[in-house]
């Protein structure tokens, strides 16, 4: 039989605190306390990353961004992890992680200067211990173990966390990392949030076994995480940061999650999976699931959620407002930031393009 | 004051030239909200339903469902502040909603008031840019700037544009240009864009040239000779090409498009052979009566064509090289042991053929219910690409259209088609007397690099057996 049903089972290593019904449960190594406050927070940053997301793609589909990639479905997967990250930790995220931006303090607005082509990312690295979105797949992986084997020779506290997805896994770059840091003892969380599909192509026929099994022939623990319920998210973040920082060296993260909308807005998922799927995965919301919580545990009302979607709406009219006021760059600073000692060949190409642009009327 | 905004088909996904509509989900005089769906828009990537880039009352649609329109072409017209009172733009908008108006091209009159008396805002130039690719309008900084004028080293068609070509005339000459490109997506006028913006320079209007390039392609040098007036082809005052010799010409995409590419490559990679067979099924007419009086299946249409899909699984069970791939790359015979059962299908869209995956595993009811299910879903037009995906052999039945039977093109990758003709009342021998019997006519094609003519009688004629006498289902099952 070459046809097969295309959900893969959870299986019973999935670390829940929250179910989809929005019932706290606990799990024997794993566990929250929160003070009602944080639970509500968590909710917020829920919602607003959504909104952030709808804005994004509402914007691309009007023409303001040549592309988005929505986060859609994995917003508990991005804000458990976000804000499990403190102030000494770095991030090293993929092109989709505007939940973790967004809790590193990312401004929403500068996210979009890239998907509109007027910059490169547009915030400072070490600013924000956020690094700039990488499109090339996996390769920040290197980049994070680096960057965690650096902050190990300087005796400094944070940790790093790398972000990739369930595709970036079968790449050699992440295999690379994944045997460094392990010899290295490098204190660095990879954080995979398995979405199911890389691109159109399925979970099943990347790896046969589940992707957190994998960390074990690294010589590093992995678990597998509830990815839609954020509080075992941020539990087994909080964790496995804790054990990179204390020396111990790195864990695989597997957040187990589902990319509700396409790849990027160039994509058509209809191509390639069953609407069927989509619905079994909307019953494991991430935000209902906290919304259930919240309510049935009378931490928060109607006002409250009502007072979170109006903050939502405001976000969406900074996000449009500024995404519409971002500024066309010069052409001229496409050679910036190139090479920090500057080059002769760029030194001579940038005088060609003044020339040309020179040869127009009314140019500077 | 009303204020008018156009919203100009924006790029969808990197790089795309053009989108077809699919539907509009607004009309003239809709008020809609800030990112409401208005339009669904299909690409060569994807389907997509775009949210309205506005909060106001729409006051035209430039193009119906079904146009396949230029990127950067406007499609939808907004008023944002209804609330003001009515102007002379105001009152000219309204126009725009008639597609014949339209066509004629006053461009943009809300953002040209200047030219119909109103006053003159400051945005008028920006709004104006036509874009090919890209996101659509952008703001002043990026508006075209004329060539500087260095002695000595000017284009000639620089030359041509600037020196007899007065100022208002150039306005109007990017008006006809802009005109062209609007109309280029019916004519198909295929140029380089730098031809294409040599021809607005020169006013020249690239609809009514014959290009001499490379598969009719207009080259710089047919609109320079169209400019002098040289050329024969050039015949400005005729109307468009598409409307002389009483032809009809249909853009070849979509479903038809596929269906294409599918039997050229079918027909000239596997080497076809189509054998016949008649058969009495008299029998199998009488079965399906009692299915019909069946309760059981009371609730799902029984057609003859679910005998002959139950009659087929069996045979490929008794001759499985038939449901198999010829593997040209790794040089193997893929055999499945699983049957993707594909019917094709007439569809208001054309032809597909959506499969039943692991038919071979159902029951005869829950094969009744898939086929009514795969019928239904394939009229509706919804038929899921996965649906049309990993067929393994295929029904076609020509019977529904009175035809008694036909040579099939094998759907690629398979190695049979079964052609189910109509079931007519005809004079035939019964127990050694002439009698009028129910009789249909069965042909098969198959790929001869894998199915030889022996293996190919075979499984024909088990299959017109089990239609013969239905009774061998048991037999043989």
């Amino acid at each position: 039989m070459a046809v097969q049903s295309v959900q893969p089972s959870e299986g019973p290593e999935l670390v829940q605190l929250l179910t989809p019904e929005g019932e706290r449960v606990e799990h024997p190594d794993y566990s929250i306390d929160l003070t009602e406050d944080e639970y509500r927070e968590l909710y917020r940053d829920l919602v607003l990353v959504r909104r952030i997301d709808t804005e994004a793609t509402a914007l691309q589909r009007q023409g303001e961004l040549g592309l988005w990639a929505s986060l859609l479905g994995q917003e508990a997967a991005q804000v458990g992890a976000g804000r499990a990250l403190t102030g000494g930790d770095f991030a090293f995220p993929t092109y989709r992680e505007h939940g973790v931006a967004y809790c590193k303090g990312v401004d929403p607005v500068t996210l979009l200067g890239l998907f509109r082509g007027v910059n490169q990312g547009g915030w400072n690295p070490h600013d924000k211990g956020f690094q700039l979105y990488t499109i090339v797949i996996g390769s920040q992986t290197l980049h994070a173990t680096g960057y965690a084997m650096g902050l190990q020779r300087d005796g400094a506290d944070g940790a790093v966390m790398a972000f990739f997805g369930d595709g970036a896994s079968s790449q050699g770059d992440v295999n690379e990392a994944f045997v460094w840091s392990s010899v290295f003892q490098a204190p660095v969380v990879f954080f995979c949030q398995n979405n199911q599909w890389a691109i159109s192509e399925p979970l099943e026929r990347q790896s046969r076994i589940p992707l957190y099994e994998r960390a074990k022939g690294f010589g590093f623990p992995g678990v597998r995480v509830d990815g839609n319920d954020v509080l075992a998210v941020l539990a087994v973040s909080r964790a496995a940061l804790e054990r990179a920082r204390e020396g111990s060296g790195p864990t695989l993260v597997e957040a187990y999650t589902y990319r509700m909308g396409p790849h990027t807005t160039s994509d058509d998922p209809t191509r390639y999976r069953l609407a069927a799927e989509l619905e079994t995965w909307k019953l494991k919301d991430p935000i209902e699931r906290m919304k259930a919580y919240l309510s049935r545990t009378g931490m928060a009302d109607h006002d409250y959620f009502a007072e979170v979607d109006t903050a939502a709406d405001e976000l969406a009219a900074h996000i449009r407002a500024g995404c519409l006021a971002l500024d066309d760059p010069d052409p001229i600073t496409l050679f910036d930031n190139v090479y920090a000692g500057g080059s002769t060949l760029l030194d001579e190409e940038r005088e060609q393009l003044a020339a040309y642009l020179g040869s127009f009327e009314g140019a500077h | 004051m009303p204020t008018f905004k156009d919203f100009k088909l924006p790029d969808l996904g990197e790089g795309l030239t053009e989108g077809e509509i699919l539907k509009w989900f607004v009309s003239p005089g809709d008020e809609v909200k800030l990112n409401q769906p208005i339009v669904e828009v299909e690409t060569a990537k994807a389907a997509v339903e775009i949210p309205s880039p506005y909060a106001g009352l729409v006051t035209a649609l430039h193009h119906g469902e079904g146009d396949t329109v230029d990127v950067g072409s406007p499609i939808i017209t907004f008023d944002v502040d209804p609330s003001g009172g009515a102007t002379d733009a105001g009152v000219a908008a309204p126009a725009q909603t008639n597609v014949a108006a339209a066509a004629d091209m006053v461009p943009q009159i809300p953002h040209e008031p200047g030219l119909v008396g109103g006053p003159a805002p400051k945005a008028s130039s920006e709004e104006k840019i036509e874009v090919l690719v890209g996101s659509g309008p952008k703001s002043g900084k990026l508006t075209r700037r004329p060539r500087k004028q260095v002695a000595g080293a000017v284009v000639s068609s620089v030359q041509r544009a600037s020196a007899p070509v007065p100022p208002p005339a150039r306005v109007s000459a990017a008006a006809v240009g802009a005109h062209a490109e609007q109309v280029a997506g019916e004519v198909h006028v295929l140029a380089k864009p730098p031809v294409r913006k040599l021809a607005r320079d020169l006013g020249v209007d690239l609809r009514l040239l014959v290009g001499t390039g490379p598969q009719g392609t207009i080259t710089r040098a047919d609109v320079e000779a169209a400019s002098n007036g040289s050329a024969a082809a050039y015949e400005p005052d005729v109307a468009p090409r598409r409307q002389s010799g009483g032809e009809q010409r249909i853009p070849i995409k979509g479903v038809r498009k596929q269906m294409a590419a599918a039997m050229v490559a079918s027909a000239y990679s596997a080497p076809h052979v189509t054998i016949f067979t008649t058969v009495d099924v008299t029998a199998t007419m009488d079965f399906v009566e009692r299915l019909r009086a069946n309760r059981e299946f009371a609730d799902v249409r029984i057609s003859p064509l679910l005998v002959v899909a139950k009659a087929l699984l069996l045979s490929v069970r008794r001759n499985p090289m038939v449901n198999s791939t010829w593997d040209d790359a790794a040089q193997e015979i893929v055999v499945k042991d699983y049957v993707n059962l594909g019917i094709a299908a007439a569809t208001p869209r054309g032809l597909i053929v959506p499969n039943i995956k692991s038919a071979e595993s159902l029951s005869l009811l829950e094969l009744a219910r898939e086929l009514n299910q795969l019928v239904a879903t394939a009229r509706d037009g919804k038929t899921p690409p996965a649906d049309m995906a990993g067929g393994t052999i295929t029904i076609t039945n020509v019977g529904v259209f009175g035809m008694d039977n036909g040579t099939p093109i094998l759907n690629p990758g398979e190695s049979a088609i079964l052609c189910f003709g109509a079931v007519r009342d005809m004079p035939w021998v019964h127990e050694g007397e002439l009698a009028v019997r129910k009789v249909t006519q069965l042909s098969l094609s198959f790929d001869h690099r894998i199915v030889d003519g022996q293996l190919g009688s075979q499984f024909l004629a088990d299959i017109a057996a089990l239609l013969n006498d239905p009774a061998l289902f048991a037999a043989w099952s």
